[in-house]
């Protein structure tokens, strides 16, 4: 019979330490908050779920979800095809190669707010480039006003920003493609889609997978940029989750709600990430039988 | 199926090359007969893939010519050449199951479906994989894999040539003997020109009529196994196939006698003197113990019993001298003569093989 020592548990302790301090214990005075309601004074008392029933039947939660999920699955249908196709057209070796990283790059390099500032700018139909050209051509164009023009200039903004992170994670893709496999495509005549079909995107898969959690996650969490450039407006046209969420927590300073509105979605975050993280791996899984 | 020809063809993967070493193939004219099964040998880095990739049009070479029959496809795309190449590693679809991996280089030339269902069943049968047809590729192992990749070289019959890239190499052993019987099987039933990539002199030997041996960008010689084991052109030819390779032994010729450190040799022919970097090259297997005091005095070192014979490890003079003696064979204890098969000895200036009554080897290959 073999032995077993626990005392490896003790090396463990650090890091549940850490996590506890980080994570778990700040967590849970947000839990802490959403059973309880105020009148001010520091003085709490207990109301069990009324605050989650209450955010969950709310009209303004839901709308604010569904500007949300809108928001999320444009920026993915077009960021992620998009990516695709840029990957496959870099320059794959030589000096270009580089240059092309290092400007693909650069968006993800600036600070969010930043990139909020430039496209409020940019867009400002009195000094901005491209909503007084806008203008100039005719083409009625005013984000602080017009709705779509407050979604479209939005939607540009996140695909400016973060496609470049699906470009990078397909190039990487690309390039750990053996040179044998375009080869053995040119030898059996494959067109240039079934290169694409039964080669590229096949072994792109993986990386795929991993920029589409990424952008759902960063998208679905989606904060500084919208506030920057349209706060949220015109109206609540671009109030998206998180945004609703500190108008709640900090604008009205209901505690409560918005505690519960945090674990709610929170938690709406963490499972669409693990079905669609179970989904894909399953189609892997699947494939590779 | 074509007669392929090279004319003045060299390639490198530098710019502008201006030395001969800048080139990783070095000028070549050759022409590979209609039909037959040929092995490219040669060690890693020698310019046998390069060659391959010129054939099928993968790489387009720096100088020269291909023509194809007569027909030159230089710049023609692989397409265009009617060409089956098997690599190294396998390539298989991983998304398709085996069958439609087979059935990919028909499918893509827009062949008749009835016609691809029953070639895609031969090869299945042919390769042994009819079991797991349905199956998707990529679960499979690299054994199996690779057998898909063969597969899908050999599905068309109406290529011009069917190339093979070092295909056995992630093959276990067992199965590697196999396959190889099944292409030249093959080959006998097909009839088209193979070109067999390997470094392996067994399984160029085994496979080919004819087996090119290429070394450091050149071809050294073009022969079949019996001419590359009896003569070798080249003292690469005669260390490279071999098992050992051939004994080269540094001498001095004079008309027929060669001085191997002072020690005079018998060559049966006469040489004349020729000048420059002089070696004498047996080997193993017809060198011999002599009872009677000639032949070179040697010290072994070592007997390794391989089974079927004896590989007695000596020394001349600080040279080593490789000798093949029959299993039942008595090895001589510490030192004892050796002498040469007058018919085997080969003569060697600056690498290259020479005729007896010819001082210079004329017709550098």
């Amino acid at each position: 019979m073999k032995t077993v020592n626990q005392k490896a548990w003790f090396l463990v302790l650090p890091v549940l330490l850490l996590v506890g301090f980080s994570a778990v214990i700040p967590l849970m005075t947000v839990v802490n908050y959403s059973v309880q309601d105020t009148f001010g004074n520091n003085v709490f008392y207990w109301v069990g779920l009324e605050w989650f029933e209450e955010i969950l039947h709310s009209e303004r939660m839901h709308n604010a979800l569904g500007r949300q999920v809108i928001f999320t699955t444009i920026i993915m249908l077009i960021e992620i095809p998009l990516g695709i196709f840029i990957s496959l057209h870099m320059p794959q070796k030589g000096v270009w190669a580089s240059v092309c990283l290092v400007l693909i790059a650069l968006p993800l390099l600036i600070p969010w707010n930043v990139v909020g500032t430039i496209w409020q700018i940019f867009g400002r139909i009195d000094i901005g480039l491209l909503g007084y050209s806008l203008n100039a051509l005719g083409i009625d164009y005013n984000y602080v006003q017009n709705a779509t023009a407050a979604w479209i200039t939005i939607v540009i903004m996140d695909v400016w920003h973060w496609t470049s992170l699906v470009v990078l994670l397909c190039y990487a893709g690309l390039q750990s493609i053996p040179d044998a496999y375009y080869q053995a495509a040119k030898i059996d005549q494959a067109s240039r889609w079934n290169v694409f079909r039964y080669i590229e995107l096949p072994k792109m898969m993986g990386v795929l997978l991993i920029a589409s959690l990424l952008r759902f996650m960063d998208s679905f969490m989606i904060y500084t940029e919208p506030f920057v450039l349209t706060g949220g407006g015109p109206g609540n046209v671009t109030t998206f989750l998180s945004i609703d969420l500190v108008k709640m927590a900090i604008g009205q300073f209901d505690l409560g709600p918005a505690a519960a509105f945090s674990l709610i979605y929170f938690l709406t975050i963490l499972l669409i990430s693990w079905v669609f993280y179970t989904i894909m791996t399953n189609i892997d899984k699947r494939e590779g039988i | 199926m074509a007669k392929i020809t090279l004319s003045n063809l060299a390639h490198s993967y530098l710019p502008n090359p201006q030395k001969d070493a800048d080139y990783a193939l070095k000028k070549l004219n050759h022409v590979w007969e209609d039909g037959a099964a040929y092995a490219l040998l040669g060690p890693s880095g020698c310019g046998k893939s390069t060659l391959l990739n010129i054939i099928s049009g993968l790489l387009t070479p720096s100088e020269g010519q291909i023509f194809f029959n007569e027909q030159d496809v230089t710049h023609a795309d692989t397409a265009d050449r009617n060409i089956a190449q098997v690599f190294q590693f396998p390539v298989v679809y991983d998304t398709m199951t085996v069958k439609q991996n087979l059935a990919f280089p028909l499918k893509n030339r827009g062949v008749d479906a009835q016609y691809i269902e029953a070639r895609v069943n031969e090869i299945a049968q042919m390769i042994g994989m009819q079991d797991v047809l349905n199956n998707k590729a990529q679960g499979l192992t690299a054994d199996a894999k690779q057998k898909i990749s063969l597969g899908r070289g050999m599905v068309r019959e109406d290529v011009n040539a069917i190339l093979f890239d070092e295909p056995l190499t992630v093959i276990d052993p067992h199965m590697k003997w196999e396959l190889r019987t099944q292409l030249k099987a093959l080959h006998q039933q097909l009839e088209h020109t193979m070109i067999y990539v390997t470094h392996d002199q067994t399984e160029a030997l085994t496979f080919a009529d004819k087996v090119v041996v290429m070394y450091d960008g050149k071809v050294v010689q073009i022969g079949t196994p019996k001419q590359l084991f009896e003569q070798p052109e080249h003292t690469f030819v005669g260390y490279f196939i071999g098992s050992p390779g051939m004994n080269l032994l540094p001498a001095k010729i004079e008309g027929s006698i060669a001085l191997i450190n002072g020690t005079a040799i018998e060559l049966g022919a006469d040489y004349n003197n020729p000048t420059g970097k002089v070696e004498i090259g047996v080997r193993p297997e017809f060198c011999s113990f002599s009872d009677d005091g000639s032949g070179l005095m040697v010290k072994i070192n070592r007997v390794e019993d391989v089974g079927r014979h004896k590989i007695v490890r000596t020394q001349f003079a600080g040279i080593n001298l490789n000798i093949i003696a029959p299993s039942s064979a008595r090895i001589p204890a510490d030192t004892c003569h050796v002498k040469f098969d007058l018919a085997a000895i080969n003569v060697y200036v600056d690498g290259w093989r020479i005729e007896a009554q010819q001082t210079k080897h004329e017709a550098a290959l």
